[in-house]
């Protein structure tokens, strides 16, 4: 008896601890697009109308349910071999209903619906592209002020909170290291692509979702009208990260927009610039990267998870020479494979910069229990001289 | 003549016994009876494996599995279910009841359906043994691509994919064989004065099943074998890199995945009229109207493969089109509709549980139904697609409309296929707790579609937990409910009430003529049909 009121008392207690954040919405976000806002009221009111029709129709046989049961007495009629017009007029009747809810209730404005949806460019004043990899949104400005800016957004949920060891935090999977930053109002036409699988840029209160396609450009926009932090997650499933690569996008108004824009272009331009470098300062900042992008699939251990991803300690890669007699990196060496990638293993040269290649690549010969004598460290210079 | 017949039946009545005679049996009852009970196993263990999802789910965090577990664990519950538990639960009803249904002695070719059968249990075997292959340290585990292998990322995948590939090769080979058999006996073995349209609507909806597996197997096939090229022998179909394209695979993979929705309802549209006219004492509404809507969602079937996947990137044309054909599925089903309860409509209804099971199936069917008229809209469907809404919706599709109308099928024909009455209290105990426990697991799921969870993820935002917490315990009930009717089966089996030749005071049809359980060879004397 004990035992049972203990799992009883064990129970409420985790329910009432959920219901001090108990969350209990049922129906989309509130819309910050025009889009959003339109799948709003198609949905609303479609959602409506089908329910009409389940009621209406649930009524009519609840009723003959009751009405109609041989323990209350009821003699089954004798269906009039129907003629066949009464027949046809019959079951002519649900017929035309659904033709008229479906392609004139709902379609019209299904239709228009889509070709908002579809139009990309009409009024739109900037363009950025967004590219899915795994498991990480890349975002690039291709036009405008800010052209040239270009970054990779992580998720940095640490693997305690996931793991249950620490508390976990408000936007629990739903926060990263640099937002995506738009500005109110503005349409942007949004390119979408992919390096390695498909994934799906998704941002619920946006309405807008488009599956990333490697080697094809495919688009969608948005207009955020309202400022604030919206968050999202890819939706095509991209392998074990993808729960793991939430899209968080900053909508502010235009003068901060240009503030930040001017900002990110200083920040890009001295994360940039190629310095020589120490080893203790390569493996300072090696630590970060290795543990942003490669310790989910490697571990932050540098175990990997074998057979697909392999370990980093021991690695005859991590250990073995990069560069060549003439001073070329060497095929399948330690920057080839960062670089270039190989199978599951991705490149890396359009996401990381020379220096945040030299420092993983030396945390990676230097740390996790590794300490290669062959090429120690790689500076970024000599990163920069191979990606030419 | 006659005394050839009979020296005939005396060769067969020396069947062996024990293993070799399920092995080596041609008689379409004890196929049916393998293909039910094959079906049944795998039900369980495809249950299983999503209790496991569910357990993981139950609160955010990961607490059970890794995500690539998790990742093998969505994709072979969707492979096991649809492939190895529902189409062999309406191949097993096919060969049971359709001779029986239309007067013939047996199937049509007898050793293709052993055969049919018999690739079963190696394709069952080769979906799951990579579960057990990784805990020895070969390869890594399962398909872990959802059922439904989109490259890239089926191309990087590891020997799961193979395997997996192989497993719908064969269960391929075994439906197209089970159609070919069962057009052949319908176009064939009818018997005298059984017109085409005085079939029984069973066997209508199977013919039209036959029809949409010879149709679209080959291309599923042809689809997973590019796939196959271009992880092993160097082809590109599906890379960019060189000329493919990866949303090609998606065209044809619908192509077949659209019409297997169908494949999987139309035999249970075939019986649930049955159902119902029994139990309302009745005869069917509409049986012309019924036979050309089914006609006519089977032609549609293979026509609006692309809404399964709008948000992929298509000319506004091909949008509209796709999405105005979708929404005319709903016309002949609004027909069906009309005419199930026009049927019930002033009978003289009871309520035993094939009869619960058929009305409670008309419900949520219809949620159902209805919940996938709106996922027609393209603007809509850039929210819901793979969102847990959808998620929702099919499985008011295919568990509701697929298994629970499979379950009316089973309550309804066990007494004549075991020659005992079930355990009436636990079938409308089963019932009722199935019914219950599959909304409770699925309407929060819509809540949290809505809301904007993704499918297909092992971990997920705190605003979620709640809904998901309710839907994991009603998913452990409906789980739990499932056992009940496994030892309902059993027990009916092993003995009970015997049931008369009629069983259903209200039944019509050839199958409830003979005697329960009907003889091994099934019609001594042709019947003949006025």
């Amino acid at each position: 008896m004990q035992v049972f009121k203990k799992i009883g008392l064990g129970f409420a207690a985790m329910l009432a601890s959920l219901n001090a954040f108990a969350d209990y919405s049922w129906n989309f976000p509130e819309p910050v697009t025009p889009m959003a806002l339109d799948t709003l009221h198609v949905h609303n009111k479609f959602m409506l109308i089908t329910m009409v029709i389940f009621v209406v129709v649930l009524a009519i046989m609840i009723y003959s349910i009751f009405a109609h049961r041989k323990n209350k007495g009821y003699k089954a009629v004798e269906d009039k071999v129907p003629s066949t017009a009464v027949e046809i007029f019959w079951v002519l009747v649900p017929f035309v209903i659904l033709l008229l809810i479906d392609f004139v209730i709902m379609g019209i404005p299904a239709y228009h619906s889509v070709v908002m949806m579809e139009d990309t460019r009409d009024k739109a004043t900037m363009v950025i592209k967004v590219t899915g990899s795994q498991w990480r949104w890349q975002y690039e400005y291709l036009d405008g002020e800010a052209q040239g800016i270009k970054f990779v957004s992580n998720l940095t949920t640490t693997a305690d909170e996931q793991h249950n060891v620490a508390e976990k935090k408000e936007n629990y999977l739903l926060e990263v290291d640099n937002h995506l930053v738009l500005p109110v109002g503005e349409k942007v036409r949004i390119l979408m692509t992919a390096s390695d699988v498909l994934h799906n840029w998704w941002v619920p209160q946006f309405g807008s979702s488009r599956v990333a396609v490697p080697g094809f450009i495919r688009e969608t926009w948005v207009q955020v009208d309202k400022a604030g932090t919206y968050r999202g997650q890819c939706k095509e499933l991209c392998g074990k990260g993808h729960g793991y690569m939430p899209v968080v996008v900053d909508a502010v108004p235009m003068e901060e927009y240009k503030v930040w824009v001017t900002a990110k272009k200083a920040e890009i331009a001295k994360a940039g610039e190629i310095k020589e470098m120490t080893k203790d300062d390569l493996v300072a900042q090696g630590k970060g990267v290795y543990e942003k992008n490669c310790a989910v699939c490697h571990q932050v251990n540098g175990a990997g998870l074998p057979p697909a991803f392999p370990a980093m300690t021991g690695s005859k890669i991590a250990l073995g020479p990069i560069f060549g007699a003439d001073g070329k990196y060497l095929k399948d060496s330690h920057l080839d494979r960062l670089l270039n990638g190989k199978g599951v293993m991705p490149a890396w040269k359009a996401t990381l910069n020379d220096t945040e290649i030299a420092a993983v690549i030396t945390y990676e010969r230097q740390a996790l229990g590794n300490a290669a004598t062959v090429d120690p460290i790689v500076q970024p210079a000599q990163v920069k001289a191979a990606r030419q | 003549m006659s005394t050839t017949t009979v020296a005939h039946d005396e060769v067969h009545h020396d069947h062996p016994s024990g293993i070799m005679r399920w092995l080596t049996t041609t008689n379409h009852k004890d196929i049916g009876t393998m293909y039910l009970t094959f079906s049944l196993v795998m039900f369980l263990v495809g249950g299983a494996m999503v209790l496991g999802i569910r357990a993981e789910l139950f609160q955010p965090g990961l607490q059970l599995m890794n995500p690539d577990f998790y990742n093998q664990l969505i994709g072979v519950h969707a492979l096991i279910m649809i492939f190895a538990a529902l189409m062999p639960a309406a191949t097993g009803f096919a060969n049971w009841m359709i001779p029986l249904q239309i007067g013939a002695p047996d199937m049509a070719l007898p050793r293709l359906n052993n055969w049919g059968f018999w690739l079963l249990p190696p394709s069952a075997i080769l979906l799951t043994l990579p579960f057990t292959l990784a805990l020895f340290g070969i390869g890594d585990g399962a398909i872990a691509t959802g059922w439904t292998f989109y490259p890239p990322l089926s191309v990087q995948g590891g020997i799961g994919v193979d395997f997996a590939i192989f497993a719908v090769h064969l269960l391929g080979v075994s439906s197209v064989m089970g159609s070919i058999n069962i057009i052949v006996t319908l176009f064939n073995m009818r018997a005298p004065g059984m017109t085409l349209m005085k079939m029984p609507m069973f066997a209508w909806g199977w013919l039209i099943t036959a029809f949409l597996l010879v149709a679209t197997i080959p291309v599923l096939a042809g689809a997973v074998t590019m796939l196959l090229t271009d992880r092993h022998f160097g082809t590109h179909f599906f890379d960019a890199a060189g000329g493919g394209d990866p949303i090609m695979f998606q065209h044809l993979f619908w192509f077949f995945g659209h019409p297997e929705v169908y494949i999987l309802l139309l035999p249970v549209w075939g019986f649930i009229p049955q159902i119902l006219q029994t139990f309302s004492r009745k005869p069917m509404y509409g049986y012309k109207a019924q036979v050309y809507s089914l006609w006519a969602i089977g032609a549609l079937a293979v026509v609006v493969w692309a809404h399964h996947f709008f948000t992929a990137g298509m000319p506004v044309p091909a949008l509209l089109y796709f999405m105005y054909s979708t929404m005319a599925i709903s016309l002949p089903l609004a027909v069906l509709f009309f005419c199930w309860i026009k049927t019930m409509w002033k009978g003289s209804m009871t309520f035993e549980t094939p009869m619960l099971f058929a009305v409670g199936w008309i419900i949520l069917f219809g949620i159902g139904g209805l919940t996938g008229l709106v996922l027609a809209d393209v603007a809509a469907d850039a929210q819901y697609h793979n969102s847990y809404f959808v998620v929702a919706h099919f499985h008011y599709t295919l568990f509701a409309g697929g298994i629970m109308g499979i379950m009316a099928g089973v309550y309804y024909w066990l007494p004549k296929m075991t020659g005992n009455m079930y355990d009436e209290t636990l079938g409308k105990w089963h019932f009722w707790l199935t019914a219950i426990s599959f909304n409770l697991t699925f309407i929060p799921q819509f809540f949290v579609g809505l809301a904007g969870m993704p499918r297909r993820i092992p971990d997920y935002a705190l605003q979620f937990a709640e809904f998901n917490m309710i839907s994991s315990i009603a998913a452990f009930a409906l789980g739990l409910s499932q056992l009940l009717f496994v030892y309902v089966i059993i027990k009916c089996v092993k003995g009970g009430k015997k049931a008369t030749d009629k069983v259903w005071e209200g039944a019509e049809g050839l199958e409830w003529t003979l005697p329960s359980p009907p003889p091994y060879h099934s019609f001594t004397e042709q019947p003949v049909i006025k």
